[in-house]
């Protein structure tokens, strides 16, 4: 029997006010709105959030993981950018 | 811009990454043999909570109470979940669910031996919390530090939720025990039933499991099934002599120089029939699991016709 596959959409979940949405798995679903239904069942039968977003799986653009080295390495030379670069006088207390 | 590495190089990263105790995640470079295991382990566990929901499901009906029945339905649904959050997570590997739930169906893929033993009474209901769902959990918590990431976090997920069937097992199990004489029979009948085969939830022995060497080199398990089932025992035994139930096995004792318990040998043969399909249920479990997938097919048809019309009509408007 083959049935035509239903999409996949990405969950994300807001776990309480305050908090940005976190992404807790996926699920296939026919359309949005059965999507958002069966995230409430499947992630949040214990009170796990107050809100939750569904991202069809397929409009998500990802960096790829073979390009992880030189995609990233303009970040990797640069610890000027973290506060620990700086030599502070010891007399400063507080900063 | 293609990456230039060769599979010798690809296969040091990995390497690297799982010595390292990191996570591989689903795009990474995988070896063949490695991505397989997962299907065929994660697979076979999603169909597990899958079929399993059926020995339980076949009490929700005759649940002594409206507290136990409500408890025992969020159970089950949790069984659903954790299949759901399980097929998520063989799909990453590209495997498409549709076709996992093919080769259950064809006999291709299987599931855990033990959701083919009946539930004869109710009493089979705690028996199932306490000794089935302490055994799946005494197996899950290591393989929530498993090197596929997708599983470890289904993993993770499934952990938090089992607690609770545990514990209501065992409170189930407790007020029978503390109940009439008929009903501290029922529970002690119920343990003798599911004792041994809890024990084989482990898999067969260390010197005859196949896979466990090199799953433990990819540091998809951390344990071997021996370790894990005497862990399960020495926890076990205690929790017995507290409900006031023994443990079906004459030489079960604990041992002073080993710090665990002694216990007997599993029934091997037993196992290797329930798995090439003569257990007691196995017809039965899948015939209802095929009957519900066809008797949903309408349902699934029906939304996917909503979903097209209004799609359509959405891009019209
Ligand atoms: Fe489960
Ligand atoms: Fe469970």
């Amino acid at each position: 029997m083959t049935e035509a596959r239903e999409p996949l959409w990405e969950v994300f979940v807001r776990s309480k006010r305050g908090l940005s949405h976190n992404h807790v798995g996926s699920l296939h679903a026919p359309d949005a709105e059965m999507a958002l239904r069966n995230a409430r069942d499947v992630f949040t039968r214990r009170m796990e959030g107050v809100s939750i977003w569904v991202v069809p799986s397929a409009a998500i653009t990802a960096s790829s993981p073979e390009e992880r080295d030189p995609f990233f390495e303009p970040a990797a030379d640069k610890v000027y950018r973290h506060p620990t670069f700086y030599d502070i006088p010891k007399e400063v207390k507080q900063l | 811009m293609a990456a230039s590495l060769s599979t010798e190089g690809l296969q040091q990263e990995f390497d690297r990454l799982v010595a390292d105790d990191q996570r591989i995640e689903p795009r990474d470079w995988m070896p063949d043999d490695y991505r397989k295991t997962l299907v065929r382990q994660i697979a076979q566990h999603a169909h597990s909570e899958i079929i399993g929901m059926q020995p339980e499901g076949n009490w929700i009906t005759r649940a002594p109470s409206l507290r136990r029945k409500a408890i025992l339905m969020a159970k089950v649904q949790d069984e659903a979940g954790h299949g759901l959050y399980l097929y998520c997570a063989a799909e990453t590997l590209g495997v498409d669910r549709g076709e996992l739930i093919d080769l259950l169906h064809s006999g291709r893929q299987k599931y855990s031996s033990i959701f083919n033993y009946p539930t004869l009474t109710w009493a089979d209901v705690g028996a199932i919390g306490w000794l089935v769902d302490g055994a799946a959990i005494t197996n899950q918590i290591p393989l929530c530090r498993c090197s596929y990431g997708p599983y470890a976090r289904a993993m993770v997920r499934v952990c938090k939720e089992e607690s609770f069937h545990q514990r209501q097992g065992y409170e189930l199990l407790y007020a029978l025990t503390h109940g009439t004489d008929a009903q501290r029979a029922m529970a002690q009948d119920a343990v003798n039933r599911w004792w041994w085969p809890s024990l084989m939830m482990f898999g067969p022995p260390d010197t005859e499991s196949t896979h466990t060497a090199q799953s433990m080199a990819w540091r998809i398990k951390r344990f071997s099934n021996d370790e894990l089932r005497q862990r399960f025992v020495d926890m076990t035994v205690p929790q017995a002599e507290v409900l006031g139930v023994t443990l079906p096995d004459p030489v079960l004792r604990w041992n002073e120089d080993r710090r665990h318990y002694d216990f007997g040998e599993c029934d091997w043969d037993e196992l290797r029939r329930v798995v090439s399909g003569e257990g007691p249920c196995n017809r039965q479990r899948m015939e209802h699991h095929i009957a519900a997938h066809d008797e949903g097919a309408w349902v699934r048809e029906a939304a996917a016709a909503y979903a097209a019309k209004h799609a359509a009509v959405d891009a019209a408007a």
